[in-house]
């Protein structure tokens, strides 16, 4: 099985679609010569052309309109916002137009639209180039919103996206772009709506996303060493949200963390406490713990945000707490 | 730039036509405001009354490839680019039959089976996707133009701008059709544009650009002919400012306390577009009877058909929201 960098996995589902598919190109900004800020689409433009790989000027509202209309004329554009942060200013289109079109229209149209962006903190750019705002999407009806947090997820699960006749947001994390996983030999396509369990375990199920799969892990490990068993679901799509694998680890374990990098107050683990509370309230041992961000803009210097984003320490923590080890 | 663009010469056949059909919309929109003061009709309405050469103007020259957006004062231009009547009404009652099957309302009209993609009820909002549609024409070698209707008071948002730089950059076949009625809802020109001549912001872009008397059908119809013409033909896309007159306010019901007292008068008496395309032709009081009979009748049969429509079921609210 050949070994990919999360990086080299999106670009490999991008290119996978688009020699199969006149019908996918991409566009964005830098994304052409420079190859994309986080150099996602380096070399597709020596592949593909001008045509199907576009420079766009700096016009969010433009570049996202644009893919809707093309979209909505059978293509399947994936659109490029550099960093998450800048979704603000495609808002407008993205949640009155794409989500809605075919609502409005009364099942006439579709919008087969993919935005590809990036966020997530644990570099110092401070407060409006690392925030995670995947939650807004979800709490917009039309909207498909896809989170990975590894090569072989961000491969099938972004694949998927481009095929799905809705708009789909998808979200990759600044941070995990070097890492590496073996792969399918094949692309291998991850229909959205299904979560996936990273580990096994007996006494507290951690439902993470992004980067705090991998802090999950981490505390999953330290904790192991301490005699709590730790279970770790990655939803990997928030909308739709695969509740079944969720409450069924649950009722098995009967303690929860849900962890993410995004802010706490309103994040998506609110979302996710309210529907295992209500499925599985009969089964919890414990208050569902949430690991999130402090609620503050993203500070710059490195000890600040060090300490407002959660860690595997966080999760650690969150996790000894479900089990009365408060104390730790 | 200052030029206006001069009508050409159409068979009088035709123009009967445009006459016939600027006049139905005028007796559908007469009606929409009435059933809507009856308390008929749900949510909130803008009437088009005064515009009806444009919409008239610019549809029919259209291919029935071509698409088009629209915006909230949307009646005449889905009128105008061929959706029945009743299915325009239908959706105004909320019907299942509607345009958009209850799920739009008068903001919201679509016909994509007739290239209509929609009214946007966000100023500005179908720009993008215009842009959109044309580089998906142009990306897959297809004779085909988008084409975005929207007032002067769209001019001003962020939306207008970048979609007109990027259609001009890619010379995508697009054609933008500027309605100027003078008043962004209640706001005057002289309150929300720092200049008068709103061509120089399609000239800022690089992109061609014509203005036509919006009240003169067979000028809007001849220069939105040169436009499509322009962008079919590889040449880029083209701002369409059209010169024309809201004879009404806002939206049914507005009491327009903001415009002088004289105004509509004024403009009803000098800048009716039906009256001046009667006078063009010289149509006798018995043949502008006769076709107003026609589509009076028109009009009130589609109340009826709208009336006897099927309501949706409440749960069908949980439809169409994914593909």
């Amino acid at each position: 099985m050949p070994e990919l960098s999360y990086r080299e996995a999106v670009r490999d589902a991008l290119a996978t679609a688009m020699r199969r598919d006149e019908g996918v190109f991409v566009m964005g900004e830098d994304i052409a010569e420079m190859g994309g800020s986080m150099g996602v689409t380096q070399g597709m433009l020596d592949e593909f052309g001008p045509e199907r790989v576009r420079n766009t000027p700096i016009s969010e509202i433009a570049l996202v309109g644009a893919g809707i209309g093309a979209a909505m004329q059978g293509m399947r554009p994936v659109v490029e916002v550099m960093y998450e942060d800048f979704l603000t200013l495609a808002c407008e289109q993205i949640v009155n137009q794409a989500a809605k079109h075919r609502y409005m229209s009364g099942g006439q149209l579709k919008v087969p639209l993919t935005i590809r962006t990036q966020g997530g903190a644990g570099w110092s750019p401070g407060a409006q180039h690392a925030q995670q705002l995947e939650a807004w999407f979800v709490h917009v009806p039309g909207l498909k919103v896809v989170f990975a947090s590894t090569p072989t997820d961000a491969r099938g699960l972004l694949y998927a996206s481009i095929y799905d006749d809705n708009p789909v947001l998808f979200f990759e994390h600044r941070t995990l772009y070097g890492i590496k996983e073996e792969v399918p030999e094949e692309l291998e396509p991850i229909e959205l709506g299904q979560a996936r369990v990273h580990r096994e375990g007996e006494d507290v199920t951690v439902i993470a996303t992004g980067r705090l799969v991998h802090e999950a892990l981490r505390a999953a490990e330290e904790a192991e060493g301490e005699g709590v068993s730790v279970e770790v679901v990655d939803p990997r799509t928030l909308q739709p949200l695969d509740e079944g694998t969720l409450v069924a680890s649950v009722k098995k374990t009967n303690r929860c963390v849900v962890a993410h990098e995004a802010v706490t107050r309103m994040g998506f683990g609110a979302e996710v406490a309210a529907v295992l509370q209500h499925q599985a309230f009969d089964w919890l041992d414990a208050p569902i713990e949430r690991v999130g961000a402090k609620f503050t803009p993203l500070p710059f210097a490195p000890v600040m945000e060090e300490w407002v984003v959660p860690q595997a320490d966080d999760v650690l923590a969150a996790i000894n707490r479900t089990v009365g080890r408060n104390g730790h | 730039m200052a030029k206006l663009e001069e009508r050409q010469a159409l068979p009088e056949e035709d123009l009967r036509g445009f006459f016939r059909e600027m006049l139905l919309i005028r007796r559908f929109e007469e009606k929409v405001e009435e059933r809507f003061r009856a308390g008929d009709l749900p949510g909130f309405l803008h009437v088009a009354i005064g515009q009806e050469a444009v919409a008239v103007g610019v549809c029919r020259a259209l291919e029935e490839r071509d698409v088009i957006a629209s915006t909230h004062r949307a009646h005449g231009h889905t009128l105008a680019r061929g959706t029945p009547p009743n299915a325009v009404m239908a959706e105004l009652y909320g019907k299942v039959e509607g345009c958009s099957h209850g799920y739009g309302g008068s903001m919201h009209l679509y016909d994509v089976a007739r290239g209509n993609l929609g009214a946007n009820a966000v100023v500005g909002g179908g720009l993008p996707a215009i842009v959109g549609a044309a580089l998906a024409f142009k990306l897959r070698g297809e004779d085909r133009v988008a084409l975005a209707f929207f007032g002067d008071g769209a001019t001003n948002i962020g939306t207008f701008h970048e979609s007109l730089n990027l259609a001009q950059l890619w010379r995508v076949p697009a054609v933008f059709v500027c309605e100027n009625n003078h008043w962004a809802e209640s706001t005057p020109a002289s309150q929300q544009l720092p200049i008068h001549d709103l061509e120089q912001r399609a000239v800022a872009y690089g992109m061609d650009s014509m203005k036509v008397d919006g009240q003169d059908v067979e000028a809007v119809h001849a220069a939105t002919r040169r436009a499509l013409e322009h962008a079919r033909g590889g040449r880029g896309p083209v701002f369409l400012l059209c010169e024309t007159y809201r004879l009404v306010g806002h939206y049914v019901g507005d009491p327009q306390i903001y415009r002088p007292k004289d105004e509509v008068p004024r403009l009803r008496e000098t800048e009716d577009p039906i009256d001046k395309l009667r006078g063009r032709l010289g149509l006798s009081d018995e043949e502008v009877e006769q076709i107003d009979r026609e589509v009076t009748q028109i009009v009130e049969a589609s109340v009826e058909f709208a009336k006897n429509g099927t309501d949706p079921e409440p749960e069908d609210a949980l439809k169409n929201v994914y593909a």
